[in-house]
């Protein structure tokens, strides 16, 4: 082993950060493109009305989203031009409602369930016969929390 | 010439870079959350159940036509005054007798407090245009939170929006959100 003892102490190599950056980019990419992607799913045109009072919503994992508007200019020869409901991806009829809430109830633990919160995300031309039905229907599955979404403006 | 070996980046303050963009990422996907006005629907009626006796000063109805009018309890009315018609009733300062009744109720924090049994029955017509009710239901929340905020800065010094849970859970028991909606008339017509 004398072969070796002549050298001078050892130190500790450094780490080698130059793939850190590379990491960090990459879930950077994967932030960006998330963010993004939600928006663009949307087949209905929502402009959410004005509000003064509006608060935040809190609790954002108990929240089941209901978008209610006319069907964009590209759809509308597919769906026509009424007011239309989706749910999640897809456009869908009140009497969907009830299992949307099923689904989105099974997917949350126990100690949750009377917790979720429904956001009304409606566009504002939207007639409130839709919303009533949409109301009714939420009240007779048990979803009893909901949210109007609104942005928040100066008074009119 | 001598061949110069080319130095090395340092590329350790390039993580600290990333880092920088992915949590301002991070924060800004999160801080973008929906707003908006929550409310709570009541359970659905029994069939047996009958809907409770409220007297009429105890009432105040708010209705909206098709055409987005307004009519405060069989007047016409404006969206401008109902903010200061709602806590008026809700409030009723002078004890008048055609404004809502009033309950002694021992709140924890703020002791025996004055509680308005008033509610405001909301109607609305299946043409009303959602717009008009978010203006109404914003309206009465902003009458509610007027109320709550003045409350909160009579007893605790302090903004609704800055006391602790508790004494906001008392200052929630001393003026409710009294808002009914009626049941819809015309339910199943568009199934």
């Amino acid at each position: 082993m004398a072969k070796f003892t002549g050298k001078k102490p050892k130190e500790t190599p450094g780490l080698n950060m130059g793939s850190m950056s590379d990491i960090i980019f990459m879930l950077l990419f994967f932030f960006m493109v998330i963010t993004t992607m939600r928006e663009s799913t949307l087949f209905v045109k929502i402009t959410v009305p004005q509000g003064t009072e509006v608060s935040k919503l809190e609790k954002k994992s108990l929240v089941s989203y209901i978008n209610v508007g006319v069907p964009i200019p590209k759809e509308q020869k597919k769906l026509g031009t009424d007011s239309r409901i989706q749910l999640n991806d897809q456009i869908a009829e009140i009497s969907d409602i009830r299992q949307f809430v099923e689904e989105e109830k099974a997917a949350r633990v126990e100690a949750d369930r009377p917790l979720i919160t429904t956001a009304i995300k409606a566009d504002k031309d939207t007639k409130m016969g839709m919303i009533s039905d949409i109301k009714q229907e939420l009240r007779n599955c048990g979803a009893f929390k909901i949210f109007y979404t609104a942005r928040k403006g100066e008074r009119k | 010439m001598a061949k110069k070996s080319t130095p090395g980046l340092n590329t350790s303050s390039m993580a600290d870079i990333s880092f920088l963009l992915l949590t301002f990422f991070l924060m800004t996907s999160s801080i973008n959350t929906d707003q908006g006005i929550a409310r709570r629907l009541p359970p659905p009626l029994q069939d047996n159940q009958e809907p409770p006796d409220v007297r009429e000063r105890n009432i105040f109805v708010v209705k909206i036509n098709s055409k987005d009018r307004l009519l405060y309890n069989g007047e016409i009315g404006d969206i401008k005054d109902l903010k200061d018609r709602a806590k008026e009733f809700l409030g009723n300062p002078m004890n008048l007798d055609n404004l809502p009744e009033k309950e002694t109720v021992e709140i924890p924090l703020l002791g025996k407090m004055e509680v308005t049994k008033g509610i405001i029955s909301l109607q609305n017509d299946r043409g009303t245009s959602y717009d008009r009710y978010i203006e109404v239901q914003n309206e009465l929340a902003a009458a509610i939170n007027e109320m709550r905020n003045e409350l909160a800065t009579d007893r605790f010094g302090k903004k609704y929006a800055d006391i602790n849970d508790d004494q906001r859970d008392a200052i929630d028991k001393a003026i409710p959100v009294a808002i009914s909606e009626a049941e819809p008339t015309k339910i199943g017509e568009s199934k």
